[in-house]
């Protein structure tokens, strides 16, 4: 993979993300928002591809796999999953997909609400470093960084996308 | 055998001395007080020198209540590791209260403690004899034999006599002989299940309450038959201001009677239960800072008459319980020097008025010597260098009580040596 | 004075033993943390898996089995396997100390212990002792001691008062009762206190409060009331607590009719508070002596969402001390 002069537009892979997943949208296609970054982007798919299924997001540190050693994360949201997970589609959107634990997180905390047909995965990018047998069904930009950076969603108070890289 | 100890300050509140001088001691008394040896010292000089430089020589300290838990608490004290601390503590002469196991409330028990007791290198032992059979605030004891065993008052230690006839009487079969009698004022109904002094610590903490009015009723009562009986009333563990106050208006009114307080009560007060430290759980509670205040003044004065350690050593099952579990008291008899000394910087007073809150003014009380450096008097003497600290620890405290709530705490006064009778029985150059 | 106990060298919190001396602000995360763990009750599966691996002890010294339920629940919710001993029956009674038994369970690779005694201070003298010996990775949590505190009590009577009334700096609060003997109250006003709560008032015969109430508070906040019209008047939220059945009639009180009369809250006395106001108990209830039926079930009493709160700021509180 091609290290980043630049960082690719948030917006632009939104769209390119939203092309991608259109042919696969039926009826009962339900979303999924990680908080914060996926849940932000989960809105704007939500919106763009006309899901009629009401909007989930779900906030995985109950499942995380490394509270012995950080703890409960500050400001943890209650998940929210309005719809009946038993035999639904569901797409998982997250913003950057990286090693796997937090879809790993993700996937568990679903199956404790019910038995889903199918689970996809939409991410904006890419980053490599996967640590587990994970991989997203759409995502329009792999990116390989460091593993001393990290990369991060912003949205401004206009509501607009960007990415961030910062040292760690 | 011949002392001689040179270059100390020597204070002596009982005859109003405090200066530069050196103590001669012959036969287990003293012969000489002075810069020069008594005439007839001798040419050889003595057998024995302590040089006292820098240190203060002073009386034994006495103490009016060490519990040395014998008989009965063999297990959390003994007569051996008291008297040790004792002398550590540069204390002489000593009462220890009627509360053992069975109570000192039969001749033959105190005439084996006084016997147990009468070793070389051993403070004297005063005991206090029980007031009334088993402590139980019923029958009296046989006053008279138990005094001949060698009872030097009458108590009931920190227990009390519930039905005022029964008090009433016993006052006045004491005073029919003329036998001191020690009592702690405290109503048992109101103090019932307390554990703390009723006031914002305990409402705040959850510890039930002990109202200054439990002291204060049970004062009352005493200081009614006392005037009634006239007996020569003595009253221990004074521990909040209103108690003192009516104290002071009692002996206004012609009622003599003495009182003390502990070196506990004059230090600290009911905020330093901290997190429910045990060690703070005392008999009677610690009180307000106004309380302690107060008591510290009062000490100060004379209106108190004498400091003491209420030396109780608790082992550490009966300690290491939450707050309202543990047993009360705390090991004292080593630490009675050094708050005394804490107690006077504090409060800026010279060091013959303290001193004489632990010398001369309790051996008043006991009546039976001490307490003095006068010539012919025996040779019960502490000396101490007043700047050096130590670090109260249970490693460095001889009790077998390691239980008070100044563990950890540096303080200042530590003993040099202690005489009595002319022994030296204590020696804290190799300490 | 030393460090509280129940605080670690970042001043998180190690254990939870007291409201008091607790900042706004990890009160407040409390709160927020206890709400994702409210959503997860709603779930097909109530569970999950934070403490899995983990063992909670229910060291239960006095007997309460709704308090230690929830607990239960709590720690199951989370995962945690739970062992419940009641001590009252077994160790205690055959003269082991309290630090032998905690000597023993923490050899038994305890994470958390949950503990409810009837002596102030107990929870204290533990946390004491497991850093005396080097074990104080062992977190522990005060469900209830002697009078002194009741803290996730406190904590879901916050939640509740959060939940129903949102901004705590404009509340008047009353606490009814025998707050002489009530952990929970103790606990209730600390933390009312360190929310901003401008006025708190405690109300009862002079039997039942303790003689040092009033500095209680802290910051002077605290009006006392013996006449309960007087005290409830205009107030948003009233917090009722139980009358133990050993002191409904004795030297505290003569009857439980006398005490229903005069300190019972009937829906006669609560028309005086506010409109909208709350009615909130820590159960369980005694009906017709503390409280009427008719204000129990009626439309002001929160009581039962108290209940449902409690699991989830137990949740929050164990997996906030276990992670830190």
């Amino acid at each position: 993979m091609p290290m980043p002069t630049h960082l690719p537009d948030a917006a632009e892979l939104c769209t390119h993300l939203a092309a991608a997943m259109r042919p696969e949208i039926t009826p009962q296609t339900a979303l999924i928002g990680i908080h914060t970054g996926g849940v932000w982007i989960a809105e704007w798919l939500h919106r763009e591809l006309g899901i009629q299924q009401p909007l989930g997001s779900i906030d995985v540190a109950f499942y995380r796999d490394d509270f012995n050693q950080r703890g409960l994360h500050k400001g943890t949201k209650a998940s929210n999953i309005p719809f009946d997970v038993e035999g639904a589609h569901i797409v998982i959107v997250d913003d950057v997909l990286y090693t796997g634990r937090t879809i790993r997180a993700a996937l568990n905390e679903l199956f404790d609400y019910g038995r889903p047909a199918r689970i996809d995965l939409a991410v904006l990018v890419d980053r490599g470093g996967r640590e587990l047998p994970i991989a997203a069904t759409w995502c329009p930009q792999a990116l390989a960084l460091p593993a001393s950076q990290t990369l991060v969603l912003e949205r401004d108070d206009a509501a607009r996308l960007s990415l961030r890289v910062t040292e760690k | 055998m011949k002392i001689h100890i040179k270059n100390g300050r020597v204070i002596d509140p009982a005859n109003a001395i405090d200066r530069r001088a050196d103590v001669f001691i012959a036969k287990g008394k003293i012969v000489g007080v002075g810069d020069t040896a008594p005439a007839d010292w001798g040419g050889h000089g003595a057998n024995a020198t302590i040089d006292a430089s820098d240190c203060i020589v002073c009386p034994g300290l006495v103490d009016i209540a060490a519990r040395l838990r014998e008989p009965g608490f063999e297990y959390r004290a003994t007569l051996e590791s008291e008297m040790a601390a004792a002398v550590a503590g540069g204390v002489t002469r000593l009462a220890c209260p009627p509360d053992t196991d069975p109570p000192l409330d039969e001749p033959g028990l105190v005439e084996m403690l006084r016997h147990r007791a009468r070793l070389p290198g051993f403070a004297h032992v005063h005991p206090v004899g029980a007031l009334t059979v088993q402590l139980k605030g019923e029958r009296l004891t046989e006053m008279a034999e138990l005094a001949e065993a060698g009872c030097v008052a009458f108590g009931q230690a920190n227990r009390s006599i519930v039905d005022t006839q029964v008090l009433l009487r016993a006052m006045q079969y004491a005073a029919t002989f003329g036998f001191p009698v020690w009592l702690q004022p405290q109503d048992p109904f109101l103090a019932r299940d307390g554990v703390a002094h009723d006031g914002e610590i305990a409402a705040r903490l959850g510890l039930a309450g002990i109202p200054v009015a439990a002291e204060t009723i049970a004062l009352a009562t005493i200081l009614h038959l006392a005037r009634e009986t006239g007996a020569r009333v003595h009253l221990r563990r004074i521990s909040s201001a209103a108690g003192l106050e009516m104290i002071v208006a009692a002996r206004a009114a012609g009622i003599g009677v003495s009182c003390d307080v502990t070196i506990n009560h004059i230090h600290l007060c009911d905020e330093d239960i901290g997190f429910f430290d045990p060690h703070a759980r005392l008999d009677p509670p610690l009180r307000a800072a106004s309380d302690r205040d107060a008591l510290r003044a009062g000490l100060a004065s004379g209106a108190i008459n004498a400091l003491c350690s209420d030396h109780t050593p608790v082992d550490d099952d009966a300690k290491q319980t939450p707050f309202d579990e543990a047993e009360p008291g705390a090991t004292g008899l080593e630490l009675l020097l050094p708050l005394t000394l804490k107690w006077a910087t504090e409060l800026k007073l010279p060091l013959a008025t303290a001193l004489a809150r632990v010398t001369a003014d309790p051996a008043r009380i006991l009546g039976v010597g001490g307490g003095t450096l006068a010539i012919g008097t025996a040779a019960d003497i502490c000396v101490f260098d007043p700047q050096a600290t130590s670090r109260i620890s249970r490693e460095t405290l001889k009790s077998q009580g390691k239980n008070t709530p100044f563990l950890g705490q540096e303080l200042k006064g530590r003993v040099r040596c202690t005489l009595i009778e002319g022994h030296l029985a204590y020696d804290g150059a190799f300490a | 004075m030393t460090r509280n106990p129940q605080l670690n060298k970042h001043g998180e919190l190690q254990h939870l033993i007291t409201l008091e001396g607790l900042s706004r602000e990890i009160l407040a995360a409390i709160f927020d943390t206890a709400e994702p763990f409210a959503e997860v009750a709603e779930r097909e599966i109530k569970k999950v898996p934070l403490l899995r691996g983990k063992s909670v002890f229910n060291l239960f010294f006095e007997n309460s089995t709704r308090t230690r339920t929830t607990f239960e629940i709590a720690a199951k919710r989370l995962s945690a396997d739970v062992i419940n001993l009641n001590i009252s029956t077994s160790s205690a009674s055959k003269g082991e100390s309290l630090l032998d038994t905690v000597d023993n369970l923490a050899a038994m690779q305890a994470d958390m212990f949950v503990v409810r005694h009837a002596s102030s201070g107990a929870p204290y003298l533990i946390a004491q002792h497991l850093a005396a010996t080097g074990r104080d990775h062992i977190h522990i949590v005060n469900a209830g001691d002697g009078r002194h505190a009741h803290p996730t009590q406190g904590l879901l009577d916050m939640y509740t008062i959060r939940h129903y009334k949102k901004d705590f700096t404009r509340l008047t609060v009353a606490v009814v009762g025998d707050l002489l003997h009530s952990r929970v109250a103790r606990s209730q006003i600390h933390a009312l206190q360190a929310l901003g709560v401008p006025e708190v008032r405690v109300i009862g015969p002079r039997t039942l409060l303790p003689t040092g109430v009033v500095e209680m508070g802290g910051r002077g906040s605290l009006r006392v009331f013996h006449d309960m019209r007087e005290g409830l008047k205009g107030v948003d939220v009233v917090m009722m607590l139980r009358l133990q059945n050993e002191r409904m009639a004795g030297a505290l009180l003569p009857s439980p009719q006398e005490y229903f009369k005069y300190y019972g809250l009937t829906p006669e006395k609560l028309a005086l508070a506010k409109p909208d106001a709350i009615v909130m108990h820590p159960g369980p209830m005694n009906r017709g002596i503390e409280i009427d039926s008719a204000v129990a079930d009626g439309a002001h009493s929160v009581i039962l969402p108290q209940v449902t709160f409690g699991i989830a700021v137990r949740m929050a509180v164990m997996s906030m001390l276990a992670g830190n």
